[in-house]
């Protein structure tokens, strides 16, 4: 699991890349959690481009991530899935609560 | 039904073998030929399985965890994820979709993801005892390919 950022007016993009799996989930919501703080931005997208992989404890960071958003009164979303994590993004139904966009989706 | 290929492993409970089981599991299914999404399939289910014995079946101590993959005639791939761990007091209820003992670093996805990306699920558990997980993916034959 790798992890970079970019930050533009508000906006924090956190590119993952690699695997995510529950062996490196807790280290990526740290990363991310100390992502937040430093930039404290109005919304965070994770952009899953680079993920070649991600089971349900990908699920768990994106739900976890976007909790912490909202609590700062802000929303997380996911752009550019991979096919593997958009499968797993589909057959989990959480794209119903939150916003799921790139080039396989509108 | 006629088996005509299979591998058996056995490996303790650390996360760290959980990408080790799924790309096991991807180069054995290989020789049934599967397309990119099947694999990226099976690889899912195998990690969801996997991990449930990590986090659920051995929370507080290592335990064995065994992985055997069966080829059986037609393309027909099954996937044994078995621990010995603390069992599962009400599978119906585990495989509900959301339903979680792990907490906020658990989705309670697993079973519902599996389910929907293999073709059969079973789960076999009984508390204190352990639980084993079946399931069952049909490989299509690709024209022209073989
Ligand atoms: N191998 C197992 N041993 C004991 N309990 C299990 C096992 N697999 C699943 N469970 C139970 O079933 C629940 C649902 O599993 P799952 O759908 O994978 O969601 P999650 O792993 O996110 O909790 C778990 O929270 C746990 O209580
Ligand atoms: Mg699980």
């Amino acid at each position: 699991m790798r992890i970079s950022t970019a930050y533009d007016a508000g906006k924090l993009v956190i590119r993952l890349a690699g695997e995510l799996d529950h062996h490196g989930a807790r280290e990526a919501m740290r990363e991310i959690d100390g992502l937040i703080d430093e930039y404290l931005p109005r919304d965070t997208a994770l952009d899953m481009e680079g993920l070649s992989f991600m089971d349900s404890s990908g699920i768990a960071v994106i739900l976890k991530t976007d909790r912490r958003m909202r609590e700062m009164g802000g929303r997380a979303s996911v752009i550019n899935p991979a096919r593997q994590p958009l499968r797993v993004i589909d057959a989990s139904g959480i794209d119903r609560m939150i916003s799921v966009k790139g080039a396989r989706r509108q | 039904m006629k088996s005509e290929n299979y591998i058996k492993l056995e490996f303790p409970s650390k996360s760290v073998n959980e990408g080790f089981a799924r790309a096991a599991a991807a180069a054995f299914a290989a020789q049934l030929d599967p397309t990119l999404e099947e694999l990226g399939d099976i690889k899912t289910a195998v990690s969801e399985a996997v991990t449930n014995c990590i986090v659920h079946a051995y929370p507080d101590e290592l335990g064995r965890i065994s992985m055997r993959l069966r080829i059986m005639s037609g393309g027909r791939l099954e996937i044994v994820v078995k621990d010995a761990g603390r069992g599962i007091e009400d599978v119906a209820k585990a495989r509900e979709p959301l339903f979680t003992t792990g907490g906020e670093e658990r989705s309670g996805m697993g079973f519902t993801i599996m389910e929907s990306f293999m073709d059969k699920l079973r789960v076999r558990s009984s508390p204190g005892r352990g639980t084993t997980v079946t399931m069952l993916r049909a490989i299509k034959p690709r024209t022209g390919a073989r």
